[in-house]
Order: structure tokens, then sequence, then C-alpha cells
């Protein structure tokens, strides 16, 4: 199995090193090592319980709230340990933002999901600030057109696709430095899909943005690096455009190809 | 360096529509290279019926460049393919576009026949039936190499090129002498060159073919191969 660190981006925003994560006994990571930046969108592609959520989930240490997962290995953001004690995990979270597959606004009005993180993050000092953030956040997510009438509104009131855009204005609002999106697309139609997609592009380089996905053509599309995981190791690292021409593994090239099992 | 993959798609219709592809690509190269061969024995004894005959038939070799280029672009919209299934459908493409034009090649030949009844001329042009030869063999080779995935072979089809090209050059110098020599052969000694000069093109065709077969297998270019001696290279 290939277990070589797959590391040496120039301007790393996170690297994580020698990643291993247990479920209880069960090992669902098998030393996992990648850098990820600003200047990529990363996607994690894999077959159903290769671990790639499970790795996304150590970024910002989602996996804390599971009793029995356990992490070793190390995950610098910015050079710092996020798994530290010093470190906070509630500004962690605020810095390595997440979206999740299944849109999950507040039962709050349009206005109150984005304001809500400013509000706990001391971020506005003032209503007029505050309503800055909140259209800023939503101009970003390519949602502000389609709800600036409407604010009062609750965020459940919205389709699909314009409710996981809310979401993504929420993680925007607390001015992260890291996205980190789980399957943000598999519930959501073809159009929905597709103005996800275009944020994505939009907010490359803005944030580090990484993106955990079934749907190959999807990180074909989104992408600029890719890495192919299966069962617990990640196989392969690299440009996704090499990745889907001229995979250098044969467990890549058949997961990508619709031979995998 | 990987092997091209053999086992099968989760998805059965994505296999059948490579597998229907590869036996196209089969057929039409199959014709095309007839067609050279049967070209050069219509001129070899300036038979005019057998001449006809490929003309009329290089219709069904462009037919079935339009067959494979619908079933590629419909396989891609609907499979999206990746990886090695991507280089292969879009080598398919561009392998079936290059047999057609060999295709053109041999029609172009037969379409001189009838201009050349100067058999003697035709003997004369030492060299342009062994070079046919070695140019139908190349093709042939070099679909071998598409339909086995065979990319030694197609290496090999690349650095054989070389052999066409010497003859190539070797014809063209004697043809010149002939013209020289024989002002009245003139006529014939023009179609011959050109001939000549179609059958160079098959050989190059051929590693064409044999350099896409190669990038399909591999994912990799052939970058440096031998190339033939060209009777224009002033150093020559």
């Amino acid at each position: 199995m290939n277990q070589t660190p797959q590391t040496g981006l120039e301007a790393p925003k996170m690297t994580a090193r020698d990643i291993e994560v247990f479920y209880g006994q069960k090992q669902a990571i098998n030393g996992v090592s990648i850098d990820i930046d600003m200047e990529n969108v990363t996607a994690f592609i894999g077959p159903s319980g290769c671990g790639k959520s499970t790795f996304l989930r150590t970024l910002n240490r989602m996996n804390d709230t599971i009793p029995s997962a356990r992490v070793k290995g190390t995950i610098m953001l910015d050079g710092e340990d996020i798994y530290s004690s010093a470190m906070d995990v509630v500004q962690l979270r605020a810095r390595v933002g997440m979206v999740f597959q299944k849109p999950n606004p507040f039962p709050k009005s349009i206005y109150d999901n984005i304001a809500y993180g400013p509000r706990i993050h001391g971020l506005a000092t003032d209503k007029p600030e505050l309503d800055q953030i909140v259209e800023k956040s939503l101009q970003r997510a390519g949602l502000w057109n389609e709800v600036k009438d409407r604010l009062t509104e609750s965020g459940t009131a919205l389709s699909g696709g314009q409710q996981q855009r809310l979401c993504i204005a929420r993680a925007i609002a607390v001015d992260p430095e890291v996205i980190l999106m789980d399957e943000p697309c598999s519930a959501l139609d073809p159009i929905a899909t597709a103005k996800i997609e275009e944020l994505i592009h939009e907010l490359r380089g803005k944030y580090a943005i990484v993106i955990v996905t079934h749907n190959m053509q999807q990180a074909a599309r989104v992408s600029q690096r890719t890495a192919f995981f299966h069962l617990g190791n990640m196989v392969e690292y690299g440009e996704t455009s090499e990745m889907f021409t001229n995979p250098q593994e044969e467990k890549t090239r058949d997961y990508i190809t619709g031979r995998y099992g | 360096m990987m092997t091209q993959n053999t086992t099968k798609h989760t998805v059965k219709a994505f296999d059948s529509d490579i597998v229907r592809l590869r036996g196209l690509v089969a057929e039409i190269g199959g014709r095309a290279e007839l067609a050279v061969s049967d070209a050069m024995t219509a001129l070899l004894r300036n038979d005019r019926a057998q001449a006809s005959a490929i003309i009329i038939k290089d219709k069904e070799i462009d037919n079935l460049e339009r067959q494979i280029d619908r079933l590629v672009i419909q396989t891609m919209a609907l499979r999206a393919p990746m990886a090695d299934d991507l280089r292969i459908l879009v080598s398919t493409l561009k392998i079936a576009n290059t047999i057609e034009r060999i295709g053109d090649y041999a029609k172009n030949i037969a379409k001189r026949v009838p201009l050349l009844d100067d058999l003697q001329a035709i003997k004369a042009a030492d060299g342009l039936e062994p070079m046919s030869k070695a140019a139908i063999q190349l093709v042939n080779d070099a679909l071998n190499a598409y339909a086995r995935r065979d990319a030694d072979l197609a290496l090999q089809v690349c650095n054989r090129d070389k052999l066409v090209d010497d003859y190539y050059s070797a014809v063209f110098r004697n043809l010149i002498d002939q013209m020289i020599a024989n002002p009245d052969q003139l006529n014939s000694g023009v179609h011959l060159m050109f001939i000549a000069k179609n059958i160079e093109r098959i050989g190059d065709h051929a590693t064409n073919i044999a350099e896409m077969v190669y990038f399909a297998i591999t994912g990799q270019e052939i970058i440096d191969r031998d190339r033939g001696s060209d009777p224009l290279d002033m150093a020559d």
C-alpha cells in the first residue's frame, strides 16, 4: 500500500502528517499525510467507507463529537497544531468551517442564520456592521439577490439548493480560512448543483476548500487536486487533470473508470 | 507504466459500446488496408475495373468513419469516460479519421490507374512495389496493435516507418533519373511520383495510428523515434 506522504505543496494552509483514526478498536484511517493549500480546491474521492469523510472531519476536529473516535498524528493550521490542548475548538471550527451533505439551516430567519456566528464570535460591534456581514456573506454565496427582500423569513422555507448556499454563507460569515464540504450537492438537483459548483469556483483562492464527493465528474469539474481514498488509505493524490486522464495507481484507475468491486 | 485495463465495467453497456467500437475499427482498418493493396495490384496490372471498384468502395470507408464518430460521441456523452476509457475513446476517434485518410490515398492511387497505361514505366519505378508492401505491413501491424492492445508492437511500427521513408527517397531519385533519361515518360513519371508520395503518407499515417495506440494503452507519448531519409533533405 502506498503510504508515502503526499506533501510538498509550496504554501500549505493545512498539513496533515501520519493521521490515523480509530473508532473504538477499528482503524478507519491508516496513516494519511497531505498538504492543503489556498490556491487549489482539493477533492477527496473514493468508495463508501473508504475514510474520506472521516479524514475530512479530522481537519476541524468534528470527530471529537464521537466518543469512541481517536485521532493520532499531527494536523497543522498555519503551523499551529489543531489537536494541541491550547487550541480552542470553537475558534478552530470558525476558522475551518464545514458544510454538510444535507442542508441544515437553523430554524431561524435567513438573517439570523447568517448573523448567529458573527454574534457569538463577537465579529460585529453594532447592527449596521452585522447587516453588512450578512449582506456580504449572502452575496459571496450567490444568494443575496434571491433573498434580500425576505431576510426575516425562515431559512428552512428556502429550496434545497438555496438552503445549501445559505449554509455556505453561514460558514463564510465567521470569516473562515478553510471550508470543508462533505458531499454538499448530493441532496441537490443538477441546476442547484451547478450553482454550488460555480460558487466553489468563485470562492477558490479566498478560502482553502476541501470537498468530499461521490460524484467523480464533480471532483473533475470543481477541483484542481484530487486525493483517492480506499480502505482507509490515501492511494493517490495529485493534479485532478492528471488523475482523471492518466492515474498512476491501478486502484485509482479501476475506481474512476467504474470497474471497482 | 500500467497496461490497459481489460476487466469489465460495472455498467455492462459501456463494455458493449467499446466492443462494438473495436469491431468497427477492425472493419474500417481492414477495408482501408485492402484498398491500398488492391490499388497497387490494379496499378501494376493496369486493371481499370478494379481501380474503379476501389473508388466506389471508398464510400463504405467514409460511412464507417461516420458511424465510429457517432458512437464515440454518444459513448462520451452517456458514460463520461475517465482514464484509459477516455484515452481509448479519443484515440479511436482519431484513428478512424486517420484510417479514412489512408482510404483516400488508396482512392487517389486508383484514380491514376486509367491515366497510367505505360506498364514499362511502372515496372521501371523500382522500389514502388516493395515500398507499398512495407507500408501495408505497417498499417496491418498498427491495426493489430490496436486490436490486441499491444504497446510494444505499436512502438515497433513507429520505429519501422523509417524503412518506408528510405524506400521513398530511393524511388524519388529513381523516378527523376527515369524522367531525365526518357522525357516521353514524363507524364507517367509525375503520376508515379504522386503515387510514391501517397504510399509514403500511408506509412506516416500507420505510425500516427501506432502513436495513438501507444498513448491509449500507456498514457505516455512516444517522443523520440527514428526518422527515415527525406528526399527534400539537402544534406542527403
